[in-house]
């Protein structure tokens, strides 16, 4: 189990340089930084000033090597355009984010997870090709357009919810429910082709065979199985929402770290842009990583491997 | 009352494809004996005991005259009070002993399960019962067994875990759909006596799958031999071993080789073809194709049943003295 932990964690520590250094090589591909931030009616004065200010004029594997360090102990910099603290900057916009995307998250695994199970207990009826139908449904319909129904129905004409900002719980409740539409699909099929499996296995035959409660062997014996690639799948969409909702957040007015680092690209916020993609990528490893530690958990055969 | 334990009668099971795979056979094992049912693969025998657990999968249709467990009619029961049987009155294990057991769960918690579900109480009582019957098995180190999942054992200690796990309610009737196949011929030889030991001890009453006459030989008080869903022998194991009848019957046995009896270099006897796959409106002898006796009776119609003597009952239009009517006329 510790030698498990260990590897996984080692890894972990391996993507995350990785994206480190790629994050860094990225941004000074887009151009020379200096200029870019000086602005256009800059004179060549202003640029070498700047250039020096930002430690631009140093050797890329200084600046580098600075980054990762700065980074490690919690500086990310500072933003050209807000003239902040990037770390306060995320830390500031990470409670709505966060917020969402757990909202999100869990609306989907609640209603994916059941109506995945009831598809697989009745595959190949009617129900069970309703379900999926509607999955696919799910799948194709493009979120924006989703979004804006919702506030059409729920935020103008019943006014259930707020149809911008997260004042109050409630203005979670329609971004999370777009961002869901989008993780139960998938989270759906898998449940569902998992429990299939499960269901039709020798451990299920011995499970009835002992005469246990219908609920005994969906719930505990066949959907332990069954949960492995639905806990994977589901850290890597918690890692999309988290990331990946600057449709959303734009559509309810929303201001998290998606829409943080969508600003930043726009106005060359190179510490920003940087510190927005490493914050990304640590929080899909360490989700990946939270994934690994629960499939150990729910399947003894990882531990011992 | 009767005196057998499970009685079967005009068990028929069907598949949604139009499949029949059991064609109305009847069977009965009586307390604490050994009912081998036996047949080549694909002649219904795991069908006939899922069938009478009532856990066939979906999209198989199971009607029967009647099946009794200890006088009381199961056939008519909802899963709900089926479920009540299994794994209590009545156990079964099966031929896969790597995939059965659930991967996802300690030995011990999968045996205290039964246990508390049939007969409530503690856990810690129902693993201090699986402790003692792990040991029963054969296993050493039962306390440390209890905490192993199933990766980290053999397929030999597996099958003794199911076997174990059976026990754990003190069933009357073990059902055993061919436990031995997977394993070592060694393993297979102390599970079969361990079936034994807990025989006497128990009385337990087994109903054995197995396609190896040689088991069958060995473990059985009773035989029926199984061919394309129906019972076409069945009697005493010493009398249908003395006597075989049914030309199946007879074939199976000459596959059979017996040291002393067939000289080196003299060819295993086998049965041409394979066992054919029966669909609606299937009439006549299910034998015919592969069968050296067969005459035109056989193509069509129902197959006579007839005795060939005690409890030794056979289905074939031959008469029963027909061995004996080839070898004189062979003579002559």
């Amino acid at each position: 189990m510790l030698i498990f932990l260990a590897r996984r964690a080692l890894l972990a520590m391996l993507v995350t340089l990785t994206v480190l250094t790629v994050s860094f090589m990225l941004t000074r591909l887009t151009g020379d930084l200096a200029i870019a931030i000086a602005g256009p009616q800059a004179s060549q004065a202003d640029v070498e000033i700047i250039r020096k200010a930002y430690g631009l004029d140093r050797p890329l594997l200084v600046q580098f090597v600075n980054w990762v360090t700065d980074a490690a102990t919690g500086d990310l910099g500072r933003s050209f355009f807000y003239q902040e603290d990037v770390t306060k900057l995320i830390s500031a916009r990470l409670p709505v984010t966060l917020t969402l995307g757990l909202t999100g998250l869990s609306i989907a695994i609640l209603t994916a997870i059941p109506l995945g199970i009831i598809a697989a207990m009745r595959e190949g009826t009617l129900l069970d090709r309703g379900i999926m139908t509607i999955a696919v449904i799910g799948q194709a319909m493009p979120s924006f357009w989703l979004g804006l129904t919702l506030v059409i129905i729920f935020g103008l004409k019943l006014q259930w919810f707020p149809i911008s900002g997260v004042e109050t719980w409630q203005g979670f409740v329609l971004p999370g429910i777009v961002l869901a539409f989008s993780a139960i699909p998938a989270l759906m099929r898998l449940t569902r082709s998992g429990m299939v499996d499960a269901l039709a296995s020798d451990y299920i035959r011995t499970a009835r065979a002992k005469g246990l409660s219908r609920a005994a062997i969906v719930l505990k014996h066949a959907l332990r199985n069954a949960a492995m690639p639905v806990v994977a799948i589901s850290a890597v969409q918690l890692g999309f929402m988290l990331s990946g909702s600057i449709v959303i957040e734009t559509v309810f007015s929303l201001h998290g770290v998606g829409y943080l680092g969508w600003e930043a690209i726009g106005k060359n916020d190179f510490p920003v842009v940087q510190s927005v993609v490493l914050f990304l990528a640590t929080v899909f490893v360490v989700l990946t990583l939270l994934a690994d530690l629960m499939n150990a958990a729910l399947d003894p055969r990882l531990r011992t491997q | 009352m009767s005196a057998a334990l499970l009685e079967v009668e005009g068990l028929r099971v069907g598949f949604g494809n139009g499949t029949q795979a059991v064609r109305g056979i009847s069977l009965s094992v009586a307390r604490g004996e050994t009912h081998c049912l036996v047949g080549e693969s694909g002649c219904g025998k795991s069908v006939t005991s899922l069938a009478v657990m009532n856990l066939l999968a979906r999209g198989a249709v199971r009607t029967a005259e009647g099946i009794r467990f200890e006088g009381r009619e199961i056939a008519g029961l909802s899963e709900r009070e089926m479920g009540k049987l299994r794994g209590d009155a009545m156990a079964m294990i099966f031929q896969e002993p790597m995939t059965s057991l659930n991967p996802a769960y300690t030995v011990g918690s999968q045996m205290a399960e039964v246990y508390v579900r049939h007969r409530g109480g503690s856990k810690a009582a129902a693993l201090d019962r699986a402790a003692h019957l792990l040991g029963r098995v054969g296993i050493t180190a039962p306390g440390m067994r209890l905490a192993q999942y199933p990766h980290q054992l053999s397929g030999g200690l597996r099958q003794r875990v199911m076997i174990a796990m059976a026990l754990m309610c003190d069933p009357k009737l073990l059902i055993a759909d061919e436990p031995t196949t997977a394993l070592d011929v060694t393993v297979q030889a102390q599970i079969l006596r361990l079936l034994q030991e807990l025989q006497h001890e128990l009385g337990l009453a087994i109903l054995l799958i197995t396609h190896d006459l040689g088991i069958v030989a060995r473990m059985a008080h009773r035989v029926s031999v199984m061919y394309a869903g129906r019972v076409v022998e069945s009697g005493p194991a010493a009398e249908l071993f003395g006597r075989p009848t049914h030309p199946y019957t007879h074939g199976l046995l000459a596959c059979v080789p017996v040291p002393g009896k067939i000289a080196r270099g003299e060819p295993l006897g086998s049965i041409p073809g394979t066992v054919p796959k029966i669909g609606p409106g299937y009439s006549g002898c299910a034998f015919r194709e592969r069968c050296s006796q067969a005459m035109p009776a056989c193509g069509a119609g129902d197959v006579p049943g007839r005795e060939a003597g005690p409890e030794h009952r056979y289905e074939c239009h031959l008469g029963a003295d027909w061995t004996a009517r080839l070898a004189a006329e062979a003579a002559a």
